[in-house]
């Protein structure tokens, strides 16, 4: 009779788990290198964003986040040299290129559309696809699944297929490059996706959370806001960062219908490359700032995310 | 607290009736229970009555007050659910709380209230605890205390031990008939478990198919089944059915079973001729080498103080349970004596039992 060591079915074993861990190690490096990348750029001056071979150590400058936040105007030596002392660490790393600070970028207002869309979207896609998706989970809705097939239906091809006639229908209505217009349309677009997410999520939940509600004295939306929805919290955490995501990256409607005052960050970025040479550091530093609000909101939401749905009060 | 009165309740779901033409009253203080398999409309009896559902047609009155359109939370009632639906994300107290927060309930009395009704469920010590780390015995308590707090009119519950483990079950049906001889509360408790019912109720209603097949005590479904259904539902093992045929006359003290006659209580109704059965409580059969009516031991079931004896006759399996002392071997055979004040005749096609003295007697009983 051979020896033979006990060992789990279920549980991996070391050597599997080995290689796993290789992998998911390998594919988060492979995947950090270019944040990485950007993110030592925008730390770069000019001439060491464009240097070859590439430098890997180098002195930081913050002279990307200065051309970023300004905008600048090319004097003579003699100019600069009758202007007073430098104001600031920014103006004294302008002038060593013989440059003047003319005055504010657009970058920060361009940043702030993009806060107000993106957020504003977000809530909007949200709050109508939990309100829809719990109709549609608990109420007689006639035709139901043809309503939810139409409504997954407007996410067959790629919204920009649709540019052209929405730009004109913006024009006409007035909401070109209005923050309005683009919230609207960010919702249209996340809507979907939102009510599909969140009728999985509220299927989920009993029901007899809300009937044992509604028969200890409260109203339907009472029952909804008190039992529902903080039961919900899971799914409404993952809704929002997906619809978020998408509103926040969305380049191709941005560039199209913002030009001037409801210009997100996404299609401003780009423009910096034209402004005096090819400012690499001031490009990086823009995407890196613009990198940060989503990678706080999901890191706030990241622990709803990983809770369970239910607590297992209920027992199935 | 109040009196139920179900009028002609119905509810069709499409083609398919749930719930066909119930009447019932559920005195006031009463513990009455709906008893019956899965599927035959006892739940969804308890949520008309809950408001939960509206009735397809019919009444509910509750304390006199047609409720029968009026919305749930209008309705002054408490229900415990099969799954205690307690919130997950609010500890004991508030869960308990959670009705008297509707009221809109000034939060020391809440405070009071709540701890008054811990107390009396023995739950005192977990008021701040979270309901997911509670033992199915204490959930089912909370459960019970957010019913009970706010002093309704009447209790539904909706197989409310349904998931415990068998020695929660019977802790709670000693516990839930002791909770409610304290506070006599007009209670509603669907099951489909027979022990529960007859242990706990007051009165029963035996529902099969969307229908109630019989309303009473639960010493009256036991001996005196209406029809053939309760007596094949009621009872473990269930009564035996011994086929016979021919009609029944007015009077008759005697019929005809396999060959041998068996002596029933006087037959109070003319019956034409037909497909009967007599039905035999295990309880009621003894072997007797004298009787005609005769079978082969087919296999045994020891309970400790009786015993299941299978007896293979001509016309199937009958069980009896007898003490737990006489020693029988399969095959043997043995002559079987029915106790004939105590049988039940049943005419096969309808179901329905035949009207007899032993009827009279219960009548007789009920006035005194």
């Amino acid at each position: 009779m051979s020896l033979t060591t006990a060992h789990s079915v279920v549980a991996p074993s070391s050597n599997a788990k080995l290689i796993a861990g290789t992998i998911i190690i390998a594919y988060a490096l492979i995947s950090i290198v270019p944040l990485l990348w950007i993110f030592a750029t925008s730390f770069k001056t000019p001439p060491d964003s464009i240097a070859y071979p590439p430098k890997i150590v180098f002195q930081p400058s913050i002279e990307g986040y200065c051309n970023l936040f300004t905008t600048r105007t090319r004097q003579t030596p003699e100019y600069i040299n009758s202007l007073g002392p430098a104001t600031g660490f920014c103006d004294e790393t302008v002038r060593k290129r013989n440059m003047v600070i003319a005055g504010p970028s657009n970058f920060l207002p361009r940043f702030v559309n993009s806060l107000i869309i993106a957020f504003g979207s977000t809530f909007c896609a949200v709050f109508l696809g939990t309100l829809s998706a719990y109709g549609f989970s608990r109420f007689k809705v006639p035709l139901a699944d043809d309503l939810l097939f139409f409504i997954l239906s407007t996410r067959f091809m790629p919204p920009i297929a649709v540019a052209i006639p929405i730009y004109l229908m913006y024009r006409e209505l007035g909401l070109s490059d209005t923050a309005l217009g683009m919230i609207l349309l960010y919702t249209a677009v996340n809507v979907s996706l939102a009510v599909w997410l969140l009728k999985g999520f509220i299927d989920e939940i009993p029901r007899e959370y809300e009937e044992a509600a509604m028969i200890d004295g409260y109203t339907r939306l009472q029952a909804f806001w008190r039992t529902v929805l903080p039961q919900a919290t899971t799914g409404i955490a993952a809704t929002a960062i997906f619809c978020l995501i998408f509103a926040w990256n969305e380049y191709a409607f941005a560039a199209l219908l913002t030009s001037g005052t409801a210009q997100t960050a996404p299609p401003f970025i780009p423009t910096i490359i034209g402004e005096g040479g090819q400012d690499w550091p001031a490009v990086a530093a823009g995407t890196t700032i613009f990198l940060v609000p989503i990678l706080v909101f999901t890191i706030l939401l990241r622990k709803q995310l990983l809770r369970g749905i239910t607590f297992g009060a209920v027992r199935k | 607290m109040a009196e139920i009165r179900v009028q002609n309740l119905r509810k069709a779901f499409g083609a398919f009736v749930a719930v066909q033409d119930s009447n019932f009253v559920v005195e006031d203080g009463e513990f009455f229970v709906m008893l019956g398999p899965s599927g035959c409309g006892k739940t969804t009896t308890l949520r008309m009555i809950a408001g939960l559902e509206l009735p397809t047609g019919g009444k509910i009155l509750l304390g006199g007050e047609d409720v029968t359109m009026r919305r749930a939370r209008e309705r002054d009632i408490a229900f415990v659910f099969q799954l205690f639906a307690l919130y997950p994300h609010m500890n004991v107290r508030k869960n308990i709380g959670f009705p008297l927060l509707a009221q809109g309930m000034p939060s020391a009395e809440i405070r009071s209230r709540v701890e008054e009704t811990a107390k009396l469920l023995r739950i005192d010590h977990l008021l701040d605890k979270s309901v997911s780390g509670l033992a199915g015995g204490d959930r089912q308590r909370v459960a019970l205390g957010r019913a009970i707090v706010r002093r309704p009119k009447c209790f539904l519950m909706d197989e409310p031990l349904g998931t415990l483990d068998t020695e929660f079950r019977d802790l709670m049906v000693h516990e839930l008939r002791e909770l409610h001889n304290r506070i006599h509360a007009t209670t509603v408790y669907v099951t489909h478990d027979q022990m529960e019912a007859m242990s706990m109720a007051d009165k029963i209603a035996v529902m099969n198919h969307g229908v109630i097949e019989q309303f009473g005590t639960p010493r009256e479904i036991y001996d005196r089944p209406a029809t053939m259904f309760v007596a094949d539902f009621i009872g473990s093992p269930p009564m035996n059915f011994l086929k016979f045929g021919g009609g029944l006359a007015k009077g008759a003290k005697e019929i005809v079973v396999q060959g041998a006659k068996v002596a029933v209580p006087e037959v109070r109704e003319d019956i034409a001729p037909a497909d009967m059965a007599l039905g035999i409580r295990p309880e009621h059969i003894r072997f007797d080498d004298e009787s005609k009516l005769r079978g082969a031991i087919y296999g045994t079931e020891y309970l400790g103080t009786t015993q299941i004896v299978a007896v293979e006759t001509a016309d199937g399996i009958i069980k009896a349970r007898v003490p737990a002392g006489i020693h029988l071997s399969p095959g043997e055979q043995v002559g079987l004596t029915l106790s004939s004040a105590r049988l039940s005749l049943f005419e096969k096609g309808s179901g329905r039992a035949v009207r007899t003295a032993m009827h009279d007697q219960a009548a007789e009983a009920r006035h005194g």
